[in-house]
């Protein structure tokens, strides 16, 4: 028996949880069952579905690259400023995704901080795939520091200092003692980075544009689709909705599993 | 204290929000205009309430489609202007306007190249082709599915040129945007965005954009709940000065002489 909690918090738990569920049974509501299948499987929306997927998982395996040795030094190491460091790192969370996109343009555009640089490379990054990839990962990227750097905290010192009394080196250490104990967190931060990427729409309309097959991501299509096909849009949405919802479902079941078996 | 003071932070909420709906005791008139239109009719909204005692003019501005959503879900609202017969026609079949819609102005294409023009462009012929992704002018336009899209298609087409951008944009400001910025060569804009670019960008005229003329409806709307105060916008914006304003603003007659 769990202590529970007073009985005054239901109340506004309940008016929450409406606020946040009656905006998506709005849209099931308005979704023209008839043409659904019609309409979520067209082209357009079928291209604009792949690239999302495909843009997402790109971007999911950035993060876990970058994402886990920053979440690694913000969580085991303490250094002059690291408080500033983290709240700068996680500031795509609060960032206006136009911002962020604004952000990218001036460094990555063809007359960014880099752009000239990547010019010279022959990396030509607007309007192309690689913008919307570079986008995600900007938004993304601080889901999966978060994530990962809270289960370290939470797992502790001891193993790995067990470990290193026993004569294991650092990268032992790492490999073997820290990131099999943290391995749930990192896969729902990787979860929660690709649900994050799919639904990136601000900073890539800013920064990468809109072309079918190349930068149209489900967002974008959803976004252009309304202008003509007020039906079309409602139906995509319901289907980017399920498919966040399958992520996140993925992502908690990881969590219970992990539960269980400690 | 501590009780009251949560009180006082679970209240705050309410009373800001509450705030900004409370009207005063003077009259509101909500109009909704296209986003292109948005700096002639706040000159035109500042010279309605200087003539009308006690009325405050709301304008918002933004894509047309947004706006007849708007009025179809219930935002109260006055007047709608918007960027293409088209989505008028919407309104219009909805039953969402109060006679007819009148036109009040017409626009044009043109091409806007970054200062300097870089690419050197010159006319649509130059950005004739078949995609490429190498290709040495980066050209971006709206999405046929907006009107300035629409617009860009037919002119094309009076050009006998096969564009092929690097970006189809959801609006013209998103198409100026990528100009400004330097990230496209050029980008097929309304020539009052040009204008209202300033030095940003600089325009070139394409004889060609006469083959599509966009033309601004206006109406009243049915639920408005000021019929005579926005019979009376109509006829400021429909009048001499809405014409002299618009005119200022980079915008054709209303009928264009064919």
């Amino acid at each position: 028996m769990t202590p529970g909690v007073p009985r005054w918090l239901l109340a506004p738990a309940a008016l929450g949880a409406a606020f946040v569920l009656l905006p998506l049974v709005a849209i099931v509501v308005r979704v023209p069952w008839g043409d659904f299948g019609e309409l979520v499987t067209s082209e357009a929306s079928r291209e604009a579905l792949l690239l999302s997927l495909r843009t997402s998982a790109t971007s999911t395996v950035l993060c876990v690259l970058l994402g886990v040795p920053m979440a690694a030094v913000l969580a085991r190491t303490s250094f002059p400023g690291r408080a500033v460091v983290r709240s700068l790192v996680l500031l795509p969370l609060v960032l206006p995704p136009v911002v962020g996109g604004l952000a990218l343009l001036y460094t990555f555009g063809r007359r960014g901080l880099l752009g000239e640089t990547l010019e010279v490379l022959g990396v030509q990054v607007a309007f192309s795939t690689a913008a919307v990839v570079l986008a995600q990962t900007f938004v993304a990227l601080p889901f999966l520091v978060l994530s990962l750097e809270g289960s370290l905290r939470t797992a502790g010192e001891r193993y790995e200092l067990v470990a290193a009394t026993l004569g294991a080196r650092p990268t032992t250490v790492f490999r073997r003692v820290t990131l099999p104990l943290v391995l749930p967190g990192l896969l729902s931060g990787a979860v929660l980075a690709f649900a994050r990427a799919l639904g990136e729409f601000g900073a890539t309309v800013t920064f990468a544009g809109s072309l079918e097959g190349v930068t149209r991501t489900m967002p974008t299509q959803i976004y252009l689709l309304r202008e003509t096909d007020a039906d079309g849009a409602v139906a995509l949405s319901l289907l980017l909705v399920v498919v966040a919802v399958l992520v996140i479902g993925l992502a908690t079941r990881g969590r219970a599993a992990d539960r269980g078996l400690a | 204290m501590t009780r009251a003071l949560l009180a006082l932070v679970l209240l705050l909420p309410v009373g800001l929000v509450a705030g900004c709906g409370g009207d005063e005791d003077g009259t509101t008139l909500r109009v909704l205009a296209a986003a292109s239109l948005a700096g002639p009719f706040e000159e035109l909204a500042e010279e309605f309430e200087r003539t009308h005692d006690g009325v405050e003019v709301e304008l918002s501005s933004g894509g047309s489609t947004d706006l007849v959503a708007q009025v179809r879900e219930g935002a109260p609202a006055d007047v709608l202007a918007t960027a293409d017969t088209a989505t008028m026609d919407v309104a219009v079949a909805d039953g969402l306007t109060d006679g007819a819609p009148r036109t009040i102005a017409t626009n044009v294409l043109q091409l806007a190249v970054p200062p300097g023009n870089p690419a050197g462009v010159t006319g649509l012929a130059d950005l004739d082709g078949p995609a490429d992704p190498s290709a040495d002018v980066a050209l971006v336009v709206c999405a046929p599915e907006v009107p300035c899209g629409a617009a860009a298609q037919r002119v094309a087409r009076a050009a006998g040129v096969e564009l092929s951008p690097v970006s189809e944009e959801r609006s013209v400001s998103d198409v100026l945007g990528k100009v400004v910025s330097g990230e496209a060569d050029a980008g097929l804009v309304y020539v009052t965005d040009v204008r209202a670019a300033g030095d940003a960008v600089e325009g070139i005229v394409l004889p060609e954009a006469a083959e599509a003329v966009n033309r601004y409806p206006v109406a009243a709307l049915a639920d408005s709940a000021e019929p005579d105060l926005a019979q009376e916008f109509l006829d400021l914006v429909l009048g001499d000065l809405g014409r002299q304003v618009l005119r200022d603003a980079g915008f054709g007659p209303p009928e264009p002489p064919s």
